[in-house]
């Protein structure tokens, strides 16, 4: 196989092997672990074992279970969106905001819809921040609020208006059958409707969140798990400097 | 057994001073009540259903008393009053007036002897039902038995009840020996409690009165093949806390996530409301048994669990003060904390260790309510279940009293059955493999964990000191809790709060009051 086509590593270049765990709505016993291994076949892994086959009540079964993935794909042709910061720290952030922007920045954030869940949101903007980088609030130059969750998109509209801010920032935390989309959605939707999307920057954030995928539901840029205050900051303050070039160029 | 010498007087000291601190908002209480209040009254006096627009009888005959101004004298004696007029219940008699069928009446222009008889009526059949539920449960506790504690406590949250039901049974089958029924999100800031069974909801499952009841059958029925008492939760939280507490006891609910303070800093409701809600909330917990797991795991989800440690402990001793002051015993009294330090930080389990044992030894008899990691759990599943095992092994450790399961995908979804299965497994291998080790081990004298204990108490004094001085309301408005600020006048449900006047009536609290503690 050429270098550039992959395939899962096990423990051997391109053996295929995957692990995987789910659960079948039938009693335990050798029926139900030969339909694991069946149901896996169809995944079309090869070689499967069922390593373990545990009823979790007399009409549920837990599998673990491995097998060869046979597809391989040519990595050279893969390409993927990330939201492009560059690395600054707390210092060099404000250092920025002041020299370039000449102005004291302005940032909302809230956990929009029925998403009670605000560890996102507080990783972020908290004055104590995450991992040891410090949260937005901790900024000299920065004016963070934070609405906390359930907030609504007119809520959030409102605030950011009042409050005349610079950047939105939009979290989903936990979520159940896709409605994560269904609010980032309809809060663009939102900012379309009221024409206000060109006003602000609009970032979304959470553990389901790509950069990818908050481009295709129109946000300027998406950040997942683990990302750090100062990587939010540092893009915020950047592309806030790269707007202004831009306006600057076209007068 | 006391593992961490902490000092008797300073304990003597802290828990006057929360008392104190309690007493200040007993006056409040005693001053005003609120349409949760008087709603929470006419289901107790079985008023049930819903009129036209899926409004709750309940809340529309409230909100006719609001608008005729005459919700400062009660729902009680305006319902009697209509009662002896027409010779009907209470039940028909509410949904007349829901429907605009009958008019309020005016208690006045009725012989006070025959109100007052009708009112106690209705008290004495309200607080029936919560001595029903009480005796009830007792009834199954007998049959069945209790597990041993910590007792683990697990989750359902598919916003669908008879999934809901699928996955509690499963739960149970792999150990479980609580079922907590996940709210919908947004419910807390509802101000009516929907009607009949629900199959959607985000996050969660609406809490209903059906919904109690199909749960409860489904623990039922797999208590009796299991051969060990399931216990049922929801939470008395948001603006229907005293409402959901009444529903809960009409359908033997064991336990109520009810927090004095919660639903000030984290829903931004209003704390009058909040603190008057929850003062009937709690009696009606009292009367019924049922216990109440308070939510101070809340604070290190925003806050640090190091540096706010002590904000944790005494949130726990004003939340004990408050629950006394509702007539609840230790043994109904769930205080709650977390295992949330940061992971990173090393000896951080000591840490852990430290603070889950300073709760056990302030709060001896209380069976207190620890909550897992969240907030540093992982993507990585793998990860996020070796940081559950230690919380399992600090739990066991320090003879925690409700251990909610960790689950491994916490950062990813609401849980999968599989997910279920995996952290009671683990729980039961940790608690299983330890379950002697906290009766082993002492703490060195001047060692980490034994600073640390004492230091979160003195920091836990300094605090309360503070409180007792400028009093909680004005604490809280200064952000002393969890760094959120919220003023007294602010947040939501304040427009339900109400000045109780001259001829305010509330004769089921008056009862419970009356009558105590009530044991039999």
């Amino acid at each position: 196989m050429p270098e550039q086509w992959i395939k899962p590593y096990g423990d051997t270049l391109n053996d295929g092997l995957v692990q995987l765990s789910f659960t079948l709505p039938v009693e335990n016993g050798p029926r139900a672990i030969k339909a694991a291994r069946i149901y896996a076949g169809k995944l079309n892994l090869k070689n499967v074992t069922v390593a373990c086959a545990e009823a979790m009540d007399d009409a549920h079964t837990f599998f673990v279970a491995y097998g060869r993935a046979e597809p391989a794909i040519d990595y050279s042709e893969i390409r993927a969106e990330e939201a492009t910061v560059e690395h600054m720290d707390f210092y060099e952030i404000n250092d920025r905001i002041r020299k370039d922007l000449n102005r004291r920045i302005c940032v909302v954030g809230a956990t929009i819809g029925s998403d009670a869940h605000t560890v996102g949101i507080d990783a972020i903007m908290n004055m104590k921040g995450y991992n040891q980088d410090y949260g937005l609030e901790r900024y000299p130059e920065i004016d963070a609020y934070n609405m906390g969750a359930q907030v609504t998109g007119e809520d959030l509209l409102k605030t950011a208006m009042d409050i005349n801010a610079d950047a939105l920032l939009v979290s989903q935390t936990v979520t159940q059958k896709d409605a994560h989309l269904h609010n980032f959605t309809e809060l663009m939707e939102l900012l379309e409707a009221e024409q206000l999307r060109d006003r602000f920057l609009v970032i979304a954030g959470g553990p389901r969140i790509t950069h990818e995928l908050a481009i295709e539901l129109g946000y300027d840029a998406g950040f997942g798990p683990g990302t750090l205050p100062s990587q939010v900051a540092a893009y915020i303050v950047t592309t806030l400097i790269k707007r202004r070039i831009m306006l600057n160029a076209k007068c | 057994m006391e593992k961490i010498p902490l000092n008797k007087e300073q304990i003597g000291r802290v828990k006057s001073t929360a008392a104190d601190i309690a007493g200040q908002i007993r006056e409040m209480i005693r001053t005003y009540s609120t349409v949760c209040v008087e709603r929470t009254l006419l289901r107790l006096y079985g008023v049930d259903g819903v009129v036209d627009d899926e409004t709750p009888v309940p809340n529309r005959v409230v909100d006719i008393l609001v608008e005729e101004n005459r919700i400062d004298s009660g729902v009680t004696r305006a319902l009697a009053a209509v009662m002896i007029k027409t010779g009907r219940d209470a039940k028909t008699v509410a949904e007349l007036i829901a429907r605009r069928r009958i008019p309020l009446e005016d208690p006045a222009s009725y012989d006070m002897e025959r109100i007052m008889a009708v009112e106690q009526e209705l008290a004495r059949k309200a607080v029936d039902v919560l001595d029903h539920s009480r005796k009830r449960k007792q009834a199954a506790i007998d049959r069945w038995g209790l597990p041993v504690q910590p007792w683990k406590y697990m989750i359902t949250a598919t916003g669908n009840i008879y999934e809901d039901r699928t996955q509690a049974r499963s739960a149970v089958y792999s150990g479980a020996d609580i079922i907590a029924v996940i709210r919908s999100t947004a419910q807390s800031l509802l101000d009516y409690i929907p009607y009949g069974p629900t199959t959607e909801g985000f996050g969660g499952t609406y809490a209903t009165q059906e919904n109690f009841r199909i749960m409860r059958k489904a623990l039922n029925e797999v208590s009796e093949r299991q051969g060990r008492y399931v216990r049922l939760v929801n939470y008395a939280s948001g603006l229907c806390m005293s409402e959901i507490a009444a529903c809960a006891a009409f359908e033997d609910l064991d336990m109520l996530l009810n927090d004095s303070m919660y639903g000030i800093l984290f829903r931004d409701i209003n704390m009058m409301r909040t603190f008057i809600d929850q003062y009937v909330s709690r009696l009606i917990c009292s009367r019924a048994k049922i216990i109440i797991n308070t939510g101070e795991d809340n604070y290190l989800t925003t806050s640090d669990a190091m540096e706010n440690a002590y904000s944790v402990t005494a949130s726990q001793l004003i939340n004990e003060a408050m629950a006394k002051d509702a007539l609840l015993t230790d043994d109904l009294i769930g205080l709650g904390h977390a295992f949330e330090i940061n992971p990173k930080i090393e000896n951080a389990f000591l840490y852990e260790i430290a603070h889950a044992q300073l709760a056990r030894q302030l709060f001896p008899n209380a069976p207190l309510k620890y909550m897992p990691p969240t907030k540093y759990k992982s993507t990585n599943i793998f990860y996020s279940h070796a940081l559950d095992t230690m919380f399992n092994l600090a739990s066991i450790t320090t003879n925690q009293g409700i251990h909610l399961a960790g689950i491994l995908t916490e950062a990813i979804h609401t849980p999968l059955m599989q997910d279920r299965y995996l952290s009671l497994q683990g729980i039961d291998y940790v608690f299983g493999l330890a379950r002697g080790l906290g009766d082993e081990i002492a703490f060195k004298p001047d060692g980490l964990i034994v600073n640390r204990a004492k230091r979160v108490l003195d920091e836990t004094e300094q605090l309360l000191d503070e409180l007792k001085d400028i009093g909680l309301m004005e604490g809280v408005a200064l952000g002393k809790f969890a760094n959120i600020k919220r003023s007294r006048d602010g947040g939501k449900g304040l427009d339900g709060v109400f000045k109780k006047g001259p001829n305010y009536s509330n004769p089921v609290m008056d009862r419970i009051e009356r009558e105590g503690v009530i044991n039999a």
